[in-house]
């Protein structure tokens, strides 16, 4: 049937014209972004960490979460790996050294205020927000809880708060956000007596990463992770141990994930422009087929009844 | 237009009674169970999984299963194909009574529901697909009110009301076309913006184009099932022209989907080609997607085309079945089942009963609604007063 | 281009914010356009 190939076509056409369009669309920002210029990043050196935990302690502390079930002197706790809870914006996990010192190796997991954040991408009330300083924070004042910046983090970062009825709320690191603005340093980087954990400017903490590799060559894996990751992140880790035995992803990429929404994005104004244009020309093709119908159909009516009518004057006549 | 009640007919409907008294008596306790213990209470949503059955089903399939009401409407009056018309008003009402059930259902499943207008009118998340989402589904929600809205006014006897509506068709038609391809393509868009979470065979950028073109499918399938269990429990209402039109309905939206199943069917080979996953086929994950797209998408291709060929309506019928597992496989597949495929396996999610139980809730709520509507609207037959309806 | 944006998340919503207000005011033309456009049209 002519009518249902033309409607699939027609759609499917309409549908890839946008895809091609909207694929373009993203493209057509040729734009750079560089991040806030003096925004702040952490530098976790794996290497420096040794699982005393004070600094989930620090972190418990300063944004008054509830106690822990284990107390944090507890090291047994370190023999599963867990992941952050509404109670625990961070954890340290404990894993096979493959690297070349000796003994467990343990590195200190949190969000890591992505520069261009998957969840504040996804947000669709801009709960989550990007800030100058580089942290990126969560307004529960405006969070209807959809959960769909859970869905978006590629690192499994945001919990949420389900046994709360009135007031659930995303959970996670905040950068100590209000302690950072008053010129004070997040509670788990000064809590740290290994000093694994340094504050300062992005650039200077890839200086200080640089710099450390150069010192150091046979004591890190050459590359910072998060320099490059999902775009970038304002949390930077060096380590020995290579970062997937660590179970850091090293798949991610570094595609911005603002970036991989923005093609299917672009395809609404294709459609809301374009397809009423589409959908009207049909109706009034096919008005036009039924009107054309119509009149042909009352032509035929018209001829038969002039024949009828003809043959009928002739009978007429010969009688 | 007599309305014989048969005892045939009565006793179903009292076993149906009895069914729907418990289903809803158990979805008020579980609401209940909801509201006060929030969402720990009912469901096993995680922090690795914060999106469980309620997004896999009610949202994800029951905007799929509602296509019914765009396709309908745009073939009958764009396409101009007035010999299916019989079949636009039951299907707007399956698509009316979708979407405000999938709002139902997310009022259950977000965590603060009465915040649901925020991005709307207090901040506006717009490089959320989410976003566009929402504001879609609502504003079609809206369109499907005002398309089923004449129906109940024949009812009611609003006369002028309903006149000035239908004059609104045509544009309410194109704007329902317009709405739909944007949420449709953009429930599937969700999903792009977790490549590390979603499986090679199932993530694609072309997953926007997947989910509208089987939203088409589960639309043209969905009215071919809703006619036929229209006519096995509500047959006493429907007119002459229902009943004249009814087998070409199904034998025309049979060899539409059995087409478009075809060429979804190309799309989703060409897109494992643009991705190079063959290598994922051999995989158990490929043997699933191999199910999924040999079973529930080749296979009722191949089906419809036959029960077309050989005219049999039974075989249409069942088909309509497969085809609309398929599109709920779909969309499980792509939420929940290669949705953190890398996770281990104490890690993975299923539903508690209690969230099967409030889905099940709210599926009874909308048949009880469309037979209370059926039952006393014109959706199945023509209003007397109102014969010019063509 | 007088704002200056930092991050391509900030870009964006200026950006979509904009369009959506021109996708609604682009549906409302283009349905007071076709009144428009067929207006004397006969039946």
């Amino acid at each position: 049937m002519t009518i249902s190939r033309r409607k699939f076509l027609g759609w499917l056409g309409a549908a890839g014209m946008s895809t091609a369009f909207g694929k373009s669309a993203a493209a057509a920002t040729h734009e750079h972004f560089t991040g806030y210029p003096n925004s702040f990043a952490i530098l976790h050196d794996i290497t420096l960490c040794v699982g005393c935990r004070i600094c989930e302690d620090a972190c418990n502390k300063v944004n008054h979460l509830p106690p822990p079930d284990k107390p944090f002197t507890d090291l047994a706790v370190l023999d599963k790996h867990r992941r952050t809870t509404t109670k625990a914006y961070t954890v340290v996990n404990k894993y096979e050294n493959k690297g070349p010192s000796k003994g467990p190796v343990f590195y200190k997991k949190q969000c890591n205020h992505c520069l261009e954040p998957a969840c504040a991408s996804a947000c669709f009330v801009r709960a989550l927000t990007k800030t100058d300083t580089g942290a990126v924070t969560y307004d529960s004042s405006v969070c209807v809880g959809c959960r769909y910046c859970m869905i978006a983090c590629p690192f499994e970062i945001p919990t949420y708060e389900y046994d709360q009825v009135l007031t659930p709320r995303i959970q996670k690191c905040t950068m100590c956000y209000p302690r950072i603005i008053k010129g004070q340093l997040p509670g788990c980087v000064e809590a740290c007596p290994m000093e694994a954990l340094s504050f300062g400017k992005r650039k200077d903490m890839i200086k200080l990463a640089r710099m450390r590799f150069r010192k150091h060559p046979d004591r890190y894996v050459d590359h910072i992770y998060g320099e490059h990751e999902m775009g970038g992140t304002s949390w930077l880790y060096v380590s020995g141990t290579p970062f997937k035995d660590l179970g850091m992803r090293e798949d991610l990429g570094v595609t911005p994930a603002p970036q991989l929404t923005a093609g299917a994005l672009s395809s609404v104004p294709v459609i809301a422009g374009l397809w009423p244009a589409l959908l009207a020309g049909i109706y009034a093709v096919s008005k036009r087929k039924e009107k054309i119908a119509r009149t042909e159909q009352e032509q035929a009516v018209a001829a038969a009844m002039d024949k009828k009518g003809a043959a009928k004057t002739q009978t007429e006549e010969e009688s | 237009m007599s309305q014989v009640t048969t005892g045939e007919q009565r006793s179903i409907f009292s076993l149906f009674n009895f069914i729907a008294f418990i289903v809803l008596g158990l979805g008020i306790y579980l609401t209940y169970l909801r509201f006060t213990g929030g969402l720990a209470a009912v469901t096993n949503l995680s922090d690795y999984n914060p999106w469980g059955l309620w997004i896999s089903f009610d949202l994800l399939c029951g905007v799929a299963l509602a296509a019914g009401g765009y396709v309908t409407s745009a073939s009958v009056y764009l396409f101009g194909m007035k010999k299916y018309h019989s079949a636009v008003r039951p299907a707007i009402l399956t698509a009316f009574l979708g979407y405000a059930l999938v709002f139902l259902a997310i009022n259950y499943d977000v965590g603060r529901p009465w915040r649901l207008p925020y991005p709307l009118l207090v901040q506006q998340g717009t490089t959320s697909v989410l976003f566009e989402v929402g504001l879609c589904v609502a504003t079609y929600l809206t369109i499907l009110f005002i398309e089923f809205s004449p129906a109940a006014m024949e009812w009611l006897g609003l006369k002028k009301a309903r006149n000035l509506v239908v004059k609104l068709t045509i544009l309410l038609t194109i704007f329902g076309v317009v709405l739909s391809t944007m949420h449709q393509s953009s429930l599937g868009s969700l999903f792009l913006i977790a490549p590390s979470k979603l499986h090679p065979l199932w993530y694609s950028s072309y997953i926007p184009i997947y989910f509208f073109v089987t939203s088409i499918i589960a639309g043209l399938s969905m009215v071919i099932l809703e006619s036929t269990l229209s006519h096995r429990f509500f047959a006493y209402k429907m007119d002459e022209t229902h009943l004249k039109e009814a087998n070409d309905i199904t034998f025309g939206f049979g060899k539409a989907a059995s087409y478009v199943l075809a060429g979804y069917f190309a799309v989703k080979v060409m897109g494992i080609s643009s991705g190079n996953n063959w290598h994922y086929l051999k995989t158990e994950y490929g043997t699933w997607y191999l199910v999924e797209l040999l079973g529930f998408v080749a296979l009722p291709s191949f089906l419809y085309a036959m029960g077309v060929r050989i005219k049999s309506l039974g075989l249409i019928r069942w088909t309509s079945v497969l085809a609309v597992l398929g599109v709920i496989l779909n969309r499980f597949n792509v939420c929940l089942v290669a949705f953190n495929w890398q996770l281990p396996p104490d890690e993975r999610y299923f539903p508690r009963w209690t969230e099967i139980g409030i889905s099940i809730f709210i599926v009874m709520i909308g048949l009880v609604l469309y037979r209370f509507i059926v039952t006393r609207m014109p959706i199945l037959y023509e209003h007397p007063d109102y014969k010019d309806a063509h | 281009m007088h704002q200056v944006f930092y991050t391509l998340q900030d870009f964006m919503t200026h950006t979509e914010s904009v369009t959506y207000l021109l996708v609604i005011a682009t549906l409302v033309g283009m349905t007071l356009f076709w009144l428009f456009l067929t207006g004397k049209d006969e039946d």
